[in-house]
């Protein structure tokens, strides 16, 4: 963290925020890096997929990025962000052991269930309504652009977005504390 | 779904952005003015012999408290709101308002008699008064929950309870114009439950709804 990254970050976030596509890719992909340092030193235990914790954090930078101010720094607001996702993943991996040792006691005939992570992303896409569920799809796993997906699922580009800005608030919402 | 994929889709939505959150906030108390005068006009209102009374000093006291009071805790709330903003200067503004009020009582206990005293402090009406103040300000809680909801408070509780703060000072601006107790007294007791009360509301309204 230096000043010359928050120089250029906050330079990047506000060119996004203008509209450059490009300038957010970018900034995007360096906050996946630096969040992605930050949260494999706090994590040494095992329980908490870091990953995870990074697109979490991403997500909600994404969603919640009305909330940074143009004129202040943005690599507290970033961190901020990271640590407060992180504390939730935490948490959330806390309880999710209290209630697996509750299931072992309920569901002791039945020791081959296998617990799946409800972090993972790829389960908060599962839960989407089935519109926006491949259009997040086509658009992320299957790299198409808004024009691509919108042919291929024969519908407009407007559609497309509202699909798309929908079905990733639905993720981040999912992912927010219960 | 790889990290880099979600940036793929994070990106093709960045079209528009939601309003920022200063904006948000002048709107959000707009209305949640208008909310607390709406409540306030139709139910008690001010009492009749507001003009005279603005001319006494123990009258006019209760605004500069409940001001001071929603104006500091708006600007905490503004900064608790949004994640990474340093909130230490604006949490120490957050005495003015209860070293005012205590200041007033010290003040009242040397002017009034020890004999009146009590009868000072129980006033005529804390009962409206602990009835209303909740009553005007719930609207507007709910309104600032909702902009808690809106931005990302990293400490949502506390977020909450000073939402219920800023509601409170807000309702109590309001119910200061039709409470005949002007001592600060009355106003230390009764005004201050009654704005607990709207922040413990707050707190809990924090921890339940405000997710992100």
């Amino acid at each position: 963290m230096t000043g010359k990254d928050e120089a250029e970050l906050s330079g990047l976030l506000r060119a996004a925020i203008a509209g450059d596509e490009r300038a957010y890719a970018d900034f995007l992909h360096r906050i996946a890096a630096l969040v992605r340092g930050f949260v494999r030193r706090k994590v040494v235990q095992g329980g908490v997929d870091p990953e995870d914790v990074v697109q979490e954090t991403l997500l909600a930078i994404h969603v919640k990025r009305h909330t940074w101010r143009p004129d202040a720094p943005v690599l507290p607001w970033v961190y901020a962000i990271a640590r407060f996702k992180l504390i939730d993943a935490f948490r959330r991996r806390g309880r999710r052991i209290e209630v697996e040792i509750d299931e072992i006691a309920e569901t002791f005939a039945e020791p081959e269930t296998e617990t799946v992570s409800e972090r993972d992303i790829n389960r908060a896409l599962e839960g989407l309504p089935p519109t926006q569920r491949s259009v997040v799809s086509s658009i992320s796993v299957d790299g198409h652009s808004i024009g691509e997906t919108a042919a291929k699922l024969g519908v407009s580009e407007t559609a497309v977005r509202v699909s798309l800005h929908r079905g990733l608030a639905a993720i981040a919402k999912r992912f927010g504390r219960q | 779904m790889r990290t880099e994929d979600l940036i793929k889709a994070l990106d093709a939505d960045a079209g528009k952005m939601a309003m920022p959150m200063g904006k948000a906030w002048w709107v959000a108390v707009a209305v949640a003015v208008a909310i607390a005068a709406a409540v306030f006009f139709t139910t008690i209102g001010p009492r009749p012999d507001i003009m005279p009374a603005m001319h006494t000093m123990r009258f006019m006291s209760k605004f500069v408290f409940t001001l001071v009071l929603a104006a500091s805790a708006l600007a905490l709330i503004r900064a608790l709101s949004v994640p990474g903003a340093s909130t230490s200067r604006r949490m120490a503004w957050m005495l003015a308002a209860p070293l005012l009020v205590v200041l007033a009582v010290v003040l009242e206990l040397f002017v009034v008699p020890q004999a009146d005293w009590g009868k000072r402090l129980v006033g005529s009406n804390m009962m409206i008064c602990m009835t209303f103040i909740p009553l005007i300000g719930i609207g507007p809680l709910a309104v600032f929950l909702g902009m808690l909801r809106y931005g990302a408070p990293t400490r949502p509780v506390l977020a909450g309870a000073v939402a219920g703060l800023l509601a409170g000072g807000l309702a109590a601006t309001f119910y200061a114009a039709h409470c005949f107790d002007d001592s600060p007294l009355f106003v230390a007791t009764w005004y201050t439950i009654a704005i607990a009360f709207l922040a413990l509301l707050g707190a809990i309204g924090g921890r339940l709804f405000v997710r992100w």
